[in-house]
């Protein structure tokens, strides 16, 4: 029993080895959707305009008509060797337009997380602190409006209040010509290539861009955020520990951080990771939305043009994303609590 | 305020030698709900004297815990207390929240039931021990904080090297003896134990009254022992309590209060104990009342198998009674005074009603 903070690295192996089958899973499922959606990439960007004999050709050398079966077990096949392939419709590695993308979009959902962080739980504890209070309701309608409000809608108002009407911040994409241009790239992370190359203007730059794509998907998130945090400072306040640490004479400082919110924190942050699957998908909103140049906005234009090369390239992405996010969290939890170490 | 606190020579429940630490007079605790403000405890007197015990005793939902509750301010929002509540002559319900805070811990504590639960999941016992001594002795450096509850952990019997473990990896007798230690390493001078052995066996049962009963003579604290297991008190207790409705309607020493009874409620609480040579199960029938809207004059009276005309309509006063305890009860008070046929049995028709109730 007192060894028991040894058994985390079992822990984490297992939880490690447990990622092949769901990603396994995850591929299966999204080669099966693409199929199963109407079209091809070839009617996509030439259908009607090309004979249906040009148009079988075509496919035959794609090998989009050979069985099922066979091109899955191609796919995965390529997959286990990391073997992304090249893009149908424009003929570029998927892994290159991951790296060209993927930074965009990394700093847009970072940046929404730490909004969402920021406001949500800070507004979540106060709400569970104050349970039925006007604070607690005015919070409460807040959290329910973010959250229920479209992630386009709530952009297009950022866009025209803050962009149009008040001219605070730039009305789309992550920076100007001039500093993409400047700015060589390193890690292809805009921001932080702006900041390793020194140059101020180019950082400043960035991050005014980012405000409003940023703001749009951290409140869609801090809705979420405020119910949970709040739902589950109300358990804990009720807890028996709670009462018994508040015996104690502890200061009420003390027993809200302490005591109420660090074990809230454990089915929160559970939770959490399974939020990373939500802002990534209001990732792909957000960035049809601010025209910001990263994966969502490029995977919405593959799925027009059907190209199951890519977009499989992108969702697989998204989908370890997630995956290795929620084992974090479960490493983490595992962290905050003792109990779950076994 | 009573007349009782203006004359303390003629105050009954001032008696005995040693230091008054917490003392009440007429307490009252209600809580606000749909229905109407319920009184949980309804004008309750005591004093509670350094290193004596003090059984509370009653059936579920009689007030015991709330009482136990309010008399640390622990109460839940929506409730409210009223009387006179001293801690070593000094107003507890007129001094300042800070004060009354600052109270708790170092001079009231208390101990619960359930100790799965009241140790937080996520610290460490030494983390506990730790933040309750840096709390309320600042003065103390890492070391003294360390060997004071190691000490007091070696009482209990647990061994230092459970001292970093965490609560999951404990008993739950364990456990309660944790939560025991963790009141006393500050020395309270009162401490409340609201049933601190219903969730456990009766091994483990003597074993933590054992613990309790040791450390009070140790450190002189009051202990406020509330139960519904007579055998504890018995065991335990220096004086009883019994509480009925929210109201205590006999108070005394605990051998004399088992040895003659003075109220009804009492007698049939005493013949409802089960043990080795029971041959049948006593009960008291009906239900104890709504404390919402409880009965006129005496509250036992619907269940009271000696109950007399005068019992619904006036409401008998704790005063002393021959066999040295005190007692809320017509059969021992009101002598000559009472008007003709008061003593009369009561012929009922609300038993029925209550039984319904």
């Amino acid at each position: 029993m007192a060894s028991a903070s040894g058994s985390l690295p079992r822990y984490i192996l297992q939880r490690v080895l447990l990622i092949i089958p769901i990603v396994w899973i995850l591929l299966s499922l999204v080669f099966l959707l693409l199929r199963v959606a109407p079209g091809d990439p070839v009617t996509a960007s030439v259908g009607g305009r090309l004979a249906p004999e040009a148009l079988a050709e075509r496919r035959a050398a794609l090998g989009l008509d050979r069985p099922l079966w066979q091109q899955y077990l191609e796919y995965i096949g390529n997959v286990a060797r990391l073997d992304f392939g090249k893009t149908i419709s424009d003929n570029i590695p998927v892994t290159q337009v991951v790296r060209d993308n993927g930074g965009a979009t990394l700093t847009l959902a970072l940046a929404a997380l730490l909004v969402a962080l920021v406001v949500g739980v800070p507004l979540g504890v106060l709400a569970g602190r104050y349970r039925d209070s006007a604070r607690d309701v005015v919070i409460r309608i807040f959290g329910i409006i973010t959250y229920a409000a479209p992630v386009f809608f709530v952009g297009l108002l950022a866009q025209l209040l803050f962009a149009v009407k008040l001219g605070w911040f730039p009305t789309s994409d992550i920076a100007t010509p001039v500093t993409k241009f400047q700015v060589p790239p390193r890690t292809h992370i805009l921001l932080l290539d702006a900041v390793l190359d020194g140059n101020t203007t180019a950082v400043r730059d960035v991050l005014l861009h980012l405000v409003l794509p940023a703001i749009t998907l951290g409140l869609l998130l801090c809705g979420v955020f405020i119910r949970l945090v709040r739902v589950n400072m109300l358990q804990t306040l009720k807890g028996d520990y709670v009462e018994a640490a508040r015996a104690r004479g502890l200061p009420e400082r003390r027993v809200l951080v302490a005591y109420a919110f660090r074990n809230a924190l454990v089915p929160f942050v559970t939770v959490l990771g399974l939020q990373v699957a939500l802002l990534l998908s209001g990732a792909v909103l957000t960035e049809s939305t601010f025209n910001w140049p990263g994966l969502g906005l490029k995977l919405v234009d593959y799925i027009e043009a059907r190209d199951y090369a890519a977009v499989q390239g992108i969702i697989t992405l998204f989908a370890v994303t997630v995956v290795v996010i929620s084992l974090l969290v479960d490493v983490v939890n595992a962290l905050i609590d003792p109990r779950i170490r076994y | 305020m009573s007349e009782l606190t203006d004359r303390p020579s003629d105050d009954p429940y001032r008696r005995g030698t040693g230091e008054v630490v917490i003392s009440a007079r007429d307490l009252r605790i209600w809580y606000g709900t749909e229905r109407g403000p319920v009184r949980a405890v309804d004008g309750v007197s005591f004093d509670l004297r350094a290193g004596e015990t003090l059984g509370l005793v009653g059936e579920s939902g009689c007030g015991k815990s709330t009482l136990g509750r309010g008399l640390l301010g622990l109460l839940p929002d929506g409730s409210k207390m009223d009387g006179t509540l001293q801690y070593r002559g000094e107003d507890i319900l007129a001094m300042p929240a800070r004060r009354r805070h600052d109270l708790r811990g170092t001079d009231l504590a208390m101990i619960f039931q359930e100790p799965l639960t009241r140790l937080n999941p996520l610290m460490r016992i030494s983390e506990h021990f730790e933040e309750a001594l840096n709390t309320h002795a600042p003065n103390l450096g890492r070391d003294q904080r360390r060997s004071r509850s190691l000490a007091i952990l070696r009482t209990i019997g647990i061994p230092p090297t459970r001292y970093r473990s965490y609560p999951h990896e404990f008993s739950g007798g364990m456990r309660q003896r944790l939560m025991i230690a963790l009141a006393l390493v500050l020395e309270p001078a009162f401490v409340v134990a609201d049933e601190p052995t219903t969730a456990l066996d009766v091994l483990v049962e003597a074993q933590i009254i054992g613990i309790l009963h040791d450390l009070r003579r140790e450190i002189d604290t009051a202990l406020l022992l509330i139960t519904h297991n007579l055998g504890i008190v018995a065991e335990a207790c220096n004086r009883v309590a019994v509480m009925y409705a929210g109201e205590i309607v006999e108070l005394g020493e605990a051998a004399q209060v088992f040895r003659a009874p003075q109220h009804p409620y009492t007698r049939e609480l005493l013949r409802s104990t089960i043990s080795l040579s029971t041959t049948g199960l006593n009960f008291i029938p009906g239900a104890p009342p709504d404390l919402a809207a409880p009965p006129s004059g005496c509250r036992f009276h619907p269940r009271c198998p000696t109950a007399m005309r005068i019992c619904p309509t006036r409401t008998p006063r704790m005063l002393p009674t021959t066999a040295g305890s005190l007692a809320a009860c017509w059969l021992h008070q009101g002598g000559d005074e009472l008007p003709a046929g008061a003593r009369e049995p009561l012929e009922r028709q609300e038993i029925s009603v209550a039984e319904e109730a």
